[in-house]
């Protein structure tokens, strides 16, 4: 028995650490740097307990408990409590993908591929694939637990003891444990390896969800969220080992009915019935828009989230922000106080440009999207039909433009919102949206540099990704560190009247619409002369 | 009448010339083949008729339209099938048919489905799924079911099996039937042989030869099976023979230019024949003989259709 199951195991041990030698080491130090880099930026950025106290108090408000967990220690909200209150959850959800991402390539994926058959032809047993999988992460995330343990504890910092620093690690490591294994149980279950990784994410998604009302509403929620277990710990707190013990143990439980459902189904198959799909297409598909909205729906829902999120987590802050700005150097650098207005409202520009310019990204990528099908050879089948290239171009640029406006209006409408619950006077929703819309012509600028490139230069298209990149740094960090003014102008962003700091400037903004106007023009043009090639 | 027209066609990438003055036409009605080894550049004079590439110079046209300028207007009437279908692996095999009829306007269900049940296809399955075979099924159903009078298929059955490439083959007996015109470029020769009523062989961008499979047989030889009652003699010295081979029980194989065949004829017939088999140059015999001519030369081809 233990042979027909678990023969030569090691040497696939081996072989996946082989296989991951870059991918692993990448994932482990990437979240050690992370965590590390967060607790030192802490220390930096809050010389006295005092100023922690007053970033504490604008923690103190239900839509910061609900995204990143309960705050044990906001009542002497030392470094450790808040590492432990604003990066555990956000580490614990990172650790998870990784163990999803992992345990699904060794296992469904190569199933599916038909790579674990030609190991199973040879002398290997029946689940030494899925073990050696399991083994590996095990020893990954153990790793991963001490790595961070062992590094909080060594930067020496007041309130990170030794107990507290191992006890964060080990709430991540055996969150990690726990998905590896539920992951496992889905790649039993689902015959497919998107199946896998999709309901496996779900239970991610729903056990954020869980402890998230949890947590703001009735705390014996929480404890049935895997991610509620990582905050339960209290680390730096109250530290509470009893969470890791809890997770260790279900996943035990989990790990033996994985090997048991391995041992029962065949080669390939799975327990959930993969339903067929559609065998028509639906009348919303047959168009180049249609077809354009259909392949990017998920990436569209995913980022509409996304910027909801980003609205409220922004919002949930405004409400304590004239009390936590006096307490900040830094802040202070960035947004010099003028005369009339409060910082509050001075603050608002700051995060309407971020707000927009991380609205562009989805913007562009949709709009790349038209030149990563090209690449793909999937162009030629529609333009080897009656689709004109405009109406290609035309339908993804469409697209492009009417969701970089979505995507705005809900980052405003999360702010909005979560700023009426915590502010005592709360800020209109038009004059939000006003301060945010205005950037839109910029947005356009930028989507039209994308159409400019693929009709063009399409070789350089990933250019105005980087030009992206260089007006989020020259408009963010252009106030604290000086920049001259030229270098600003550069960016379409540098020119958006910054309401309500500024009047509404006319001149401006017709100036961008027009520049994007022959940016686009020029791109289609380009599009209609060029080679398509793939 | 001519549906297609290449004439003097060439296309540069950068300093490659991948097509050199290529002349090409396909008459309405016809199965026409053009075959050649991988980067003879099948593909790019395919890409070219499609629009999706623009010719260096020369004049590119189908129904006697550009097929730059017009070719929103050409694809309506013309379907295309390429040697390596990529799919979106998200959609269902039956979704991307459907969207591939629908762009070039008109959907004929009960066409579909009857196509769909002919080449064995399962359409409530995701792209990502199919292997390499049942993708490029998808594309002929989409092009079989479509009332287009122009076929451009690029190598179509390099992934199916022999069932279906039997279907595929029916499928353009039918249209040719209906009057339609096919360009079928191919690397299966006996293919080619048995559907195309003229073929064009193309090389490094260049067309070496061309017409009907009769009139190419012209330019080759003839393979002959002799056995005599009195031993053959002075065979080697007459003009146009090659590759003598003796064989068993006094029989002797060789080769013979097919202008030659008379005179070697006679020849024999002095030494009282007892058997002699000769067998027609097959498309392969006249492919090869272009290509193992110049295999030295044909190094630089392009990246072919993948």
């Amino acid at each position: 028995m233990w042979k027909q199951e678990f023969h030569q195991t090691g040497k696939l041990i081996r072989f996946i650490l082989k296989r991951d030698r870059l991918r692993l080491p990448i994932w482990l130090v990437s979240l050690v740097f992370l965590t590390m880099i967060t607790a030192s930026s802490f220390t930096e950025l809050y010389h006295s307990q005092e100023e922690r106290q007053a970033m504490a108090e604008t923690m103190r408000n239900p839509a910061m408990t609900a995204m990143v967990g309960p705050g044990y220690g906001l009542d002497n909200y030392t470094v450790g409590a808040m590492m432990s209150h604003q990066m555990l959850l956000f580490s614990a959800v990172l650790v998870a993908i990784m163990n999803i991402l992992l345990i699904v390539r060794h296992t469904r994926t190569d199933e599916e591929e038909g790579r674990i058959e030609l190991i199973r032809s040879l002398p290997v047993g029946r689940a030494s694939t899925l073990t050696a999988s399991l083994v590996v992460l095990l020893a990954a995330n153990i790793l991963l637990a001490l790595l961070i343990g062992v590094g909080l504890y060594s930067m020496r910092i007041e309130s990170m003891d030794l107990n507290g620093s191992l006890l964060y690690g080990a709430a991540l490591g055996a969150t990690g444990i726990f998905f590896s294994a539920v992951t496992a149980l889905f790649a039993q279950l689902s015959q497919h390896s998107r199946g896998a990784v999709g309901y496996s994410m779900t239970v991610l998604g729903l056990s954020y969800l869980l402890r998230a009302i949890g947590d703001v509403s009735n705390e014996t929620l929480s404890w049935f969220s895997p991610l509620g277990w990582a905050t339960g710990t209290k680390a730096y707190v109250a530290n509470d080992w009893g969470p890791v013990v809890l997770a260790g143990v279900i996943s035990i439980i989990i790990t033996a009915g994985v090997l048991y459902l391995n041992r029962l189904r065949d080669l390939g198959s799975g327990f959930l019935p993969s339903n067929p799909g559609k065998k028509h297409a639906s009348l919303l598909l047959l168009s180049p828009l249609g077809l354009a909205l259909r392949l990017q729906r998920t990436s569209i829902i995913s980022w509409a989230i996304g910027m909801y999120l980003l609205g409220v987590s922004y919002g949930s802050v405004l409400g304590d922000l004239e009390s936590f700005f006096a307490s900040s150097d830094i802040m202070n650098d960035m947004l010099p106080p003028v005369e009339g207005l409060s910082l509050t409202e001075q603050f608002l520009t700051m995060i309407m440009a971020v707000i927009s310019m991380i609205c562009t990204v989805p913007a562009l990528l949709f709009m790349l999207k038209v030149k990563g099908e090209e690449k793909q050879s999937r162009t030629e089948h529609l333009l080897s039909r009656a689709v004109s290239r405009w109406k290609l171009l035309g339908s993804y640029a469409l697209l492009s433009s009417f969701f970089s406006f979505v995507m705005i209006l809900l980052a405003v409408t999360g702010l909005w919102s979560a700023s009426v619950s915590t502010m005592e006077d709360p800020i209109a929703f038009l004059s939000l949206f006003k301060g945010a819309v205005v950037y839109l012509p910029a947005i356009w600028v930028m989507i039209g540099t994308a159409i400019f490139l693929i009709g063009l230069v399409p070789s350089l298209t990933s250019l105005s990704l980087l030009y992206l990149g260089y007006s989020f740094f020259i408009v963010y960090l252009g106030g604290m560190m000086q920049f001259p003014e030229w270098l600003s102008s550069l960016s379409p962003f540098g020119h958006v009247p910054q309401i309500p700091m500024e009047d509404f400037n006319l001149t401006a903004v017709l100036l961008l619409l027009g520049v994007s106007a022959i940016l686009t023009a020029a791109g289609f043009a380009g599009y209609r002369r060029r080679d398509i090639t793939g | 009448m001519s549906v297609l027209i290449l004439n003097n066609v060439t296309k540069n990438f950068g300093k490659f010339t991948a097509l050199n003055g290529v002349n090409l036409e396909v008459n309405s009605g016809e199965v026409y083949g053009f075959i050649g080894p991988n980067g003879a550049g099948k593909s790019t004079a395919i890409r070219i008729l499609l629009g999706l590439i623009k010719a260096t110079s020369g004049e590119a046209q189908i129904f006697g339209r550009n097929v730059w300028k017009d070719a929103v207007e050409i694809h309506q009437k013309v379907a295309y099938v390429p040697g390596d279908v990529n799919l979106w692996p998200n959609l269902t095999g039956g979704e991307v048919i459907d969207l591939f009829m629908k762009m070039r306007g008109g959907l004929n269900k009960s066409r579909r489905d009857e196509l769909i049940q002919r080449f064995n296809l399962d359409p409530s399955k995701k792209c990502r799924t199919y292997s390499k075979g049942n993708r490029q099924k998808i594309a002929l159903i989409a092009a079989f079911a479509s009332e287009a009078d122009l076929y451009i298929l690029d190598e179509p059955t390099s992934g199916l099996d022999p069932l279906m490439e039997k279907i595929f083959q029916e499928c353009v007996l039918e249209a040719k039937a209906e009057g339609k015109s096919i360009l079928l470029s191919s690397h299966i020769l006996s293919e080619v042989e048995k559907l195309c009523d003229r073929i064009a062989i193309i090389r490094q961008g260049v067309i070496i030869e061309s017409g009907t499979l009769n009139e190419l047989r012209h330019l080759t030889r003839t393979h002959l099976l002799v056995k005599t009652k009195q031993p053959l003699t002075d065979l080697e010295q007459l003009n146009g023979v090659y590759d003598m081979e003796k064989k068993e029980h006094g029989v002797l194989s060789f080769q013979i230019d097919s202008d030659a065949l008379d005179s070697v004829i006679r020849h024999i017939s002095q030494f009282e024949l007892i058997k002699l088999e000769s067998s027609p140059p097959t498309l392969e015999d006249l492919f090869m003989k272009h290509y193992e001519e110049k295999e030295d030369a044909s190094r630089t081809g392009a990246g072919g259709v993948s």
